[in-house]
């Protein structure tokens, strides 16, 4: 059955393999990430047993989820943080934009948060009326530019710095010179009087820690430390995966994480929330708010197998080194979380019947399962959904039953090898015409003909030399 | 203001926070599979022959040095490669002295200061205003200094990093908003490495958290456009620190 996702992602998996020349920038702009990861990975200790320790902390934290919850709720409760349970999208949107009409807000300010795009938070405040401002330079370009990110960590990485400043042509007036640093610095500018101004700020969580109930927040730019500061509500979405047992889990996890997304030993701010301003601060929100998302992860967790990604702390770095990622694109994916590790949850966090063929965007060349930092088995995963998929296609058990059928019958095997070469010749003048079957094929690809004489009939000729 | 449902401790409830627990721990009545637990113990394993304590990861990440000089150089070495500006001074009043050339220098006209004693040592000798950041200060004031002068609660060697908190340091916004963010710290603030930062955070505010803390680890950077480096995205465009070593040798 083919699906309107499914037609979707041909039609633009098509348009995107097609365009070489914006491939050819992707693989640029991706050409440096991986000289600098090297280069960090290699002043590690052990970097092998990094990982695999990083990878033992996240199994620790999935193990005992109900417990970590309940711990890491209790400590936020202690010190005034208000804590939502959303089982689903709608229950998230609906606390935050409570939260907005109780607070009379006009403009929210957003640091980027994945979680946020899962759930279309921003469609739900502007269409409620709010203005809504991304404040990470990527998630910025891509929301003026009316699009979804294109990788969950450089939102903005398939724009080139000609198409960014006419963006901001359109947004902000005559924005100069197209150099990435008076680009970066017009948003600088327009940004400044929004965080003082926004009523609200919204932002993600890395890493939630269930010991001393805090927020993790990895980023750069300062826009979510800002973002965090300056209005007087702060509220943290948050896919319930994100616990990490101990505090000092972090100090492997923020390296491993700034390592393997951008190839930086550590990120610019590794910062961490632990409530409203308290008493003897003299700056920081009056109020917190932590929403723990479900949406379809205790679904993933229910699987004995599948629980395994949700270890993912969202690096990026299987996009990176992904062959599908760079040929196809990450708008094609038509989904939040692109890439391998998107191909694997995203079948389940929607549903395997629309979005199982993303399983299937994939060579298998396993360079997902070697790249990712905390050692998820992403391909296993991958040839897994497929081999579920696989279990209800018609069409594909009549191929394979047909090719056992001929497989256990070697005289007709025999008979059917020598046809094909004949056939294939006589059938030469019909080839890329409506009669011939293989046209879809031959648009792309050439059909290999068949070989003038089979192995069977060569290995018996040379046994008579 | 908070009286609305949205406010509600929900230590306890029902709803969907019971939802979200039963689906969670019915989820894991199933046991993990074998596939994918061999993963795990070989995480476990390769873990055990590499580190002498199953909890440290102190042994896993970049190397330093035991000396005082060996963590100073390869805290110069990291603030090098991440353009981060490095100074170091005998005293209060060299490094008064130090900070006051960087202010002529840049031209400063106003830098904004929190209530700090090593700082009331140094800000009144710089050449320009000074904006006393406390309680109710002028966030627009703030915006428009120049620099934001800062102590921290440490330094990390391994990462070339600033780690400071709400408490420590002047609240959330005094080293981020200003253009340049100075750090004053005394060489007994510079730790070795990442887990030292976290043990001494736990053992300074374990009882009492600040609301906020942070890891600095050189001046605010995006590569969004292009994947080109550059600085002071939202946050410092510069990052100065001035590390006083009393005992330094010349």
């Amino acid at each position: 059955m083919k699906t309107i996702a499914l037609q979707q992602f041909r039609h633009d998996a098509d348009i995107a393999a097609a365009d070489g020349d914006r491939r050819a920038f992707i693989r640029t702009a991706l050409g440096g990430y991986y000289g600098v990861r090297g280069a960090t990975m290699a002043s590690y200790a052990n970097y092998p047993a990094a990982r695999a320790k990083a990878a033992a902390i996240k199994w620790d934290a999935l193990e005992n989820l109900g417990e970590h919850l309940e711990a890491f709720e209790s400590k936020l409760l202690d010190r005034g943080v208000k804590v939502h349970w959303a089982t689903d999208a709608a229950s998230a949107r609906g606390y935050v934009l409570d939260i907005l009409h109780r607070r009379e807000a006009k403009l929210v300010i957003k640091s980027k948060t994945m979680t946020s795009e899962e759930i279309h938070l921003n469609d739900a405040m502007e269409q409620a009326g709010y203005d809504v401002v991304e404040s990470d330079l990527g998630e910025l370009i891509v929301q003026l530019n009316k699009q979804a990110p294109y990788h969950f960590v450089f939102p903005c990485m398939h724009l080139k710095r000609g198409e960014i400043k006419s963006i901001f042509d359109k947004a902000y007036g005559e924005s100069g010179s197209d150099d990435p640093e008076n680009l970066t610095m017009i948003a600088r500018r327009v940004l400044r009087q929004q965080y003082l101004r926004a009523d609200v700020g919204i932002s993600g969580a890395n890493f939630g820690v269930a010991e001393t109930g805090t927020i993790s927040i990895t980023e750069n730019e300062g826009n979510s430390r800002l973002t965090c500061a300056m209005p007087r509500v702060h509220v943290v979405l948050m896919g319930i995966e994100k616990i990490v047992p101990r505090l000092a889990d972090l100090a492997l996890l923020q390296p491993m994480l700034g390592t393997a997304g951008t190839g930086q030993l550590m990120t610019c701010y590794n910062s961490l929330y632990l409530g409203p301003k308290r008493g003897g601060e003299i700056d920081g929100p009056e109020e917190m708010h932590v929403v723990l998302l479900d949406n379809g992860r205790t679904r993933i967790l229910a699987d004995s197998e599948l629980r395994d990604a949700l270890r993912c702390i969202r690096c990026g770095a299987c996009l990176n080194v992904c062959p599908i990622f760079k040929n196809v694109g990450g708008h094609t994916y038509g989904v939040t979380y692109q890439g391998p590790i998107g191909a694997v949850i995203e079948p389940h966090l929607r549903t395997v019947q629309e979005f199982g063929h993303l399983s299937a965007a994939s060579s298998l060349c396993g360079a997902c399962t070697e790249t990712c930092p905390v050692k998820i088995d992403i391909h296993h995963h991958l040839l897994r959904n497929r081999k579920k998929a696989a279990k209800s296609k018609r069409g594909e058990r009549a191929i394979f039953g047909a090719f056992t059928f001929l497989m256990r019958r070697p005289a007709l095997l025999r008979w059917v090898g020598r046809a094909a070469g004949v056939i294939d010749r006589l059938a030469r003048p019909l080839q890329g015409s409506a009669l011939d079957p293989f046209k879809a094929w031959r648009q792309s690809r050439t059909l290999p003909s068949p070989a003038p004489s089979s192995f069977r009939d060569y290995w018996k000729s040379r046994g008579r030399r | 203001m908070s009286d609305s449902h949205a406010a509600q401790d929900t230590r306890g409830g029902t709803g969907e926070r019971a939802a979200i627990l039963a689906r969670v721990r019915e989820a894991l009545t199933v046991p993990t599979s074998i596939h994918v637990q061999r993963d795990r113990h070989l995480a476990y394993a390769e873990h055990a022959n590499h580190a002498e304590e199953s909890d440290a990861v102190g042994g896993l990440l970049p190397p330093v040095g035991a000396s005082l000089q060996s963590r100073i150089d390869r805290f110069q070495e990291r603030s090098e490669s991440l353009r981060s500006n490095f100074l170091t001074a005998e005293c209060t009043s060299t490094a008064a002295g130090v900070l006051g050339r960087i202010a002529t220098d840049s031209g400063w006209k106003r830098v904004a200061v929190h209530n700090a004693p090593l700082l009331d040592q140094i800000a009144p000798h710089l050449p320009c205003d000074r904006l006393q950041i406390g309680e109710n200060y002028d966030r627009e004031a703030l915006e428009q200094c120049d620099a934001g002068i800062t102590v921290c609660d440490a330094l990390i060697a391994q990462t070339g990093s600033v780690l400071l908190t709400a408490t420590s340091a002047g609240g959330r916004a005094l080293s981020v908003l200003p253009p340049h963010h100075v750090v004053i710290a005394t060489a007994a603030q510079l730790l070795p490495d990442l887990p030292s930062a976290f043990a001494l955070l736990a053992s300074t505010y374990g009882k009492s958290w600040p609301s906020f803390a942070t890891i600095i680890t050189g001046p605010s950077r995006t590569g969004d456009i292009e994947r080109i480096l550059v600085l002071g995205a939202h946050g410092p465009k510069q990052l100065t620190v001035i590390l006083i070593n009393q005992n330094q040798e010349q």
